[in-house]
């Protein structure tokens, strides 16, 4: 029997188990991918939201906010990469202008810090590639741009350090309701536990709803983006909005903070929770609106998109995110309706839902609780003298695999063997940026491979690239 | 820091043959840095017979013909390092690498030829709608785990582009058992070769659709089927033209990339059409001392042609050291532009210093489009001096003027020369 | 009498050629534009020949498996019987090109050579 089990491991699901790893509970974290972050936490703008656009007086507004200012200390007690590199929010029509006015208010009115309005020469003095046509933009300094997987990882693997268990390829099937406990039948078997937060990204309704009356509906938007070379990845310093919409915050142009610049995201609700794919029309859609974009100075180069891909927000009717122990289940705890600004949030949900779970079964302190974890070393970012210490102490530090992000075998081995460490090659790729370069893997791949071969001690045909039912090989030659 | 005269940055065909030549040219400090675990570079997987018909005046396959190179380069004492990766190339030709073994070190070279070759374009170029399961792999990507690793990558293909990469493959996947369905080719005529169209294609009854692309690509986990439709003039898909294939892989033939990633940090200037240097009759690019060969400085159809550009490259890195380094000698007298029009989309070299000319001088182009019946025209300034009928000329080979020396000494006040197809 | 379309495989033109067979031989020859491709034609429908190339598995070498190829041209319909008969051999390292892998392969008379070399680990 779990005192706790967190169905998701995405960034709500991992910040959870972190915060909950302070506290001496027998905590599981449960997936049906085999990797953190593989859901909605997987592909969307990576933005760190200031908070001026929530509505005040919203859940949103406050935990946006607050996660804003927990994101940045995290960083350096987690080692995962962060920049604060602002946002702007750009009007190009002197009409709309007041739109701005409106926005920073806003802005004030949630606590957001610094906000100002930049008038036209400043902005252009900010960044040179804006259109001429700019009237003037709401700047919000204490934006800033993050990896989502970077992020769950490094939460992930402070919690497991702590003391959390991670099941992947675990998917829950049915949830039943037992006597002050909760039974959790999964593909793996059925799971015991006291409680239960549900961080389950688009199937937050499907678990909710199986314990509760009180119904909820949980609507995947699709967000598709294009991502262009590292060529183009100072473009734009800041984080570029239109004015926003009313399907959120319009398409963005925005550095990645792996150094690319990506445009997007497109929103359209779909179906299927796991329609992941990109379509036809959106990315001529996005092509068209980036390479005639009128927030840029030029047009921006086609040939420079490395790669579209799409992601899914969980969009609750209400747009308002819900934190709450549910009604009708006690000791049912929901994280639901987290789309953006989720990302930023997730932090500040985990304080507060586990705050609620505090309140409840006040778990004594972990007092070996250790806050820090040092992220995986990326070569490329150390100096000469620190890449030939590395490489003294482990020659595999000396071995390229990556041509194009220059990442080592070494890093590879860590992204592997580290606690819930890489399974696949997405896994790899997602951790130590491998494959994510202009050639997209071509050379890297069966390179790749042969080193998770090696050290998960498994044939390379049972090397997949996301967990059960995405092998890569079919086989060896000349067998049947 | 360790210095030698002539550092070459890859290993592969244009590496070696540039080494060589440099070697017979009389410089001795030559260092050849590669980053894979053989000499040879691609060819190693190019198990395919069909190369060495202009070097060697016999039929090799990859391997056969990266191997005459290697040895070349062993009798004449070459030194090369493998598993290396070249990290950075400064302006002044400091070259930065890495390895297991020595770590981080830097080498002072009098004299850079870059000959890294070029990679495949990948599927994010694309644009392809659809999902990201496993199974869709780039045709060279294929061609390894299959030809040097021994596995499989699926057993129902289809093939998007017909580059001779792909062509290859469709043929290799069916000797190891696998049903190739089709190859779709956005353009309305081949990149590859007509032999490889028959050979690879034809004589398995494997279908080519010219102007299809794939237009969306299904299964969540591992590739289930692909739809292609076919396109319009416009290259976009014409709706209800669309056909279903089941198959577990896709692969991908749509180009390949000359790999300048290390030029652009020499400060190399680039030409956007060929995405190599713009290089002049010695094959050195604007910066002074590095010089460019092979697939790195354009894509080349055939490796022979490669070996030859190479070894001039090798000779001229040679000349350079021997002549020029150190010694301020600038390269001196009229230097004449080369410009590609009407249907010719480049030109290699784009300029040439009278005094540094050979006697004769290969230009190689490539054209646009396909073209029938039409001429190569050769302009000195405003007159037609070359005019070569060809019956036919396709973008996926690699066309080629020769330039006299004296023809064009001869011809008063020559500024530019120009390439072009005519009707007539 | 039979008619037999090619495409000729001797430069990019891949002129379409028609032959025209009666009692397998070859009566007309059209479509071709030069003396190549009717050499090309004629052998085509006799007697087509290609080379073969693939790979073979390898024990204790540095790779795991050799490339190799028929040393000279094959009949074009011995091409999957002469897989057939690769695809069971293992070899052990180390080989060099050259090497006779199987020798007259398929009963054809020609040799499977070994087109690169392999060390032993």
């Amino acid at each position: 029997m779990y005192d706790i089990i967190v169905i998701g491991a995405g960034v709500v699901g991992t910040c959870v188990a972190r915060e909950l790893s302070k506290y001496q509970a027998n905590v599981c974290v449960i997936d049906k991918a085999d990797d953190v972050a593989s859901g909605t936490s997987k592909a969307n703008s990576g933005i760190v939201h200031a908070g001026y656009d929530c509505k005040p007086g919203t859940l949103m507004a406050k935990l946006n906010v607050r996660g804003n200012e927990l994101l940045y200390q995290l960083a350096e007690e987690l080692d995962f990469p962060i920049k604060k590199n602002g946002s702007l929010i750009v009007c190009t029509i002197e009409s709309e202008r007041g739109k701005l006015d409106v926005l920073l208010d806003q802005a004030n009115a949630n606590g957001v810090p610094d906000a100002r309005i930049v008038e036209r020469d400043e902005l252009l003095e900010m960044e040179p590639n804006l259109t001429p046509n700019a009237v003037a933009a709401l700047y919000v300094p204490t934006g800033g741009i993050i990896c989502p997987f970077n992020l769950a990882i490094a939460m992930g693997e402070n919690a497991a350090v702590n003391g959390v268990e991670f099941k992947f390829e675990t998917e829950v099937k049915n949830i039943v309701k037992k006597d002050g406990y909760y039974e959790l039948d999964t593909n793996k078997g059925v799971l015991e536990t006291k409680a239960v937060v549900n961080a389950a990204g688009v199937y937050a309704d499907v678990m909710h709803n199986m314990v509760s009356d009180k119904k909820m509906k949980i609507v995947a938007r699709k967000g598709e983006y294009l991502l262009m070379d590292k060529e183009l990845g100072d473009y734009f310093k800041a984080t570029i909005f239109p004015l926003p919409g009313p399907m959120g915050k319009g398409v963005l142009t925005a550095p990645t903070i792996h150094g690319n610049m990506f445009v997007g995201p497109s929103a359209t609700d779909i179906e299927d929770k796991e329609g992941v794919n990109t379509t036809q029309e959106i990315i001529d859609d996005l092509v068209q609106k980036a390479s005639a974009s009128h927030l840029t100075k030029d047009r921006l180069p086609m040939n420079k998109v490395i790669t579209s891909f799409a992601g899914l927000r969980a969009h609750e009717e209400h747009h308002e995110f819900i934190v709450e122990e549910v009604a009708d289940a006690p000791g049912f705890f929901d994280a639901a309706g987290i789309e953006s600004p989720g990302l930023t949030s997730s932090p500040a949900i985990a304080e507060m839902l586990v705050g609620l779970i505090q309140d409840k079964y006040n778990f004594p302190k972990n007092e070996n609780f250790i806050a820090k974890r040092k992220g995986i070393v990326h070569m490329e970012d150390l100096s000469m003298e620190e890449k030939n210490e590395m490489i003294k102490k482990n020659p595999q530090y000396g071995n390229i695999v990556c041509r194009c992000e220059m990442v080592t075998e070494g890093e590879i081995v860590d992204a592997i063997n580290r606690p819930i460490g890489a399974r696949s090659l997405d896994g790899v790729k997602r951790r130590t940026r491998q494959g994510m370069g202009r050639c997209q893997a071509g050379f890297c791949t069966p390179r790749t491979m042969e080193i998770l071969s090696r050290e998960l001690g498994i044939p390379m045909t049972e090397i997949t690239k996301k967990g059960e039912g995405s092998n890569m090989l079919v086989g060896k030659i000349k067998e049947d | 820091m360790k210095s030698y005269d002539v550092i070459i940055v890859g290993g592969g065909p244009a590496g070696l043959a540039a080494a060589i030549s440099a070697k017979k040219e009389g410089i001795d400090s030559i260092l050849i840095i590669e980053r894979d675990n053989q000499l040879g570079g691609i060819l190693n997987q190019c198990i395919h017979n069909g190369f060495g018909l202009h070097t060697f005046k016999e039929e090799l396959t990859g391997p056969e013909y990266a191997a005459r190179f290697i040895e070349q380069a062993a009798e004449l004492n070459i030194e090369y390092k493998l598993h290396t990766m070249v990290c950075d190339i400064s302006h002044d030709k400091v070259v930065t690498v890495m390895n297991r073994e020595e770590g981080m070190v830097m080498y002072q070279a009098k004299a850079v030829i870059l000959a890294m070759g070029c990679r495949e374009r990948p599927r994010g170029a694309l644009n392809i709608p659809g999902y990201r399961p496993a199974g869709i792999y780039s045709a060279g990507t294929a061609q390894r785990l299959v030809n040097i690793e021994g596995f499989m990558p699926g057993k129902k293909v289809v093939i998007l582009g017909s580059g001779d990469i792909g062509l290859i493959m469709a043929r290799r996947m069916t000797f190891e058992g696998a049903k190739v369905q089709c190859v779709a080719e956005v353009m309305p005529y081949s990149g590859g070769l007509k032999r490889n169209i028959v050979q690879c294609l034809d004589d398995y009854d494997i279908p080519l659709y010219l102007s299809h692309t794939v237009i969306d690509i299904e299964g969540k986990d591992r590739l289930t089927g692909v739809v292609i439709a076919e396109v319009g003039p416009d290259r976009k898909p014409i709706p209800g033209t669309e056909m279903h294939y089941d198959c577990d892989t896709l692969l991908l033939s749509v180009g390949l990339i000359p790999e300048n990633e290390l030029s652009k940090k020499a400060e190399v200037e680039m030409s956007p059409i060929t995405n190599g240097p713009i290089v002049d009759e010695s094959l050195e690019t604007n910066v002074e001392g590095v010089f460019a060969c092979g697939n790195v400085l354009h894509v080349h159809d055939l490796v022979d042609y490669v070996s030859e550009e190479a070894a001039l490259a090798g000779k001229n890195a040679a000349q350079y050291v021997k002549e020029r380094y150190g010694k301020d000698v600038q390269k001196s007298g009229e230097v004449i532009e080369i410009k590609a029009t009407d249907g010719a989309r480049y030109t290699v070299p784009t300029s040439i210093h009278m005094d540094n000319m050979a006697d004769l001088l290969t230009v190689r182009f490539r054209v646009g489009n396909v073209f029938k019946d039409s001429y190569i025209s050769v302009y000195f300034n405003d007159e037609r001096v070359q005019h070569r009928k060809k019956q036919v000329m396709a973008p996926g080979e690699m066309e080629q003027i020769i330039l006299k020396k004296k023809a064009l000494e001869d011809f008063d006040g020559l500024k530019t020369i120009t390439v072009k197809i005519e009707e007539e | 009498m039979e008619k037999r379309e090619l495409t000729c495989i001797g430069c990019p033109l891949g002129c379409q050629i028609t032959v025209t067979m009666e009692n397998g031989e070859v009566k007309d020859v059209a479509g071709y534009t030069c003396a190549r491709g009717e050499k090309y034609a004629r052998e085509e429908v006799t007697n087509p020949t290609r080379t073969v190339t693939s790979i073979v598995r390898v024990e204790g070498g540095n790779l795991a498996a050799v490339s190799v190829k028929t040393k000279e041209v094959i009949p074009k319909a011995k091409i999957f019987d002469i897989l057939e008969e690769i695809k069971p051999v293992i070899v052990k390292a180390p080989v060099k090109i050259g090497d006779v892998i199987i020798p007259n392969v398929a009963g054809t008379g020609v040799d499977v050579v070994a087109t690169k070399n392999i060390e032993a680990v």
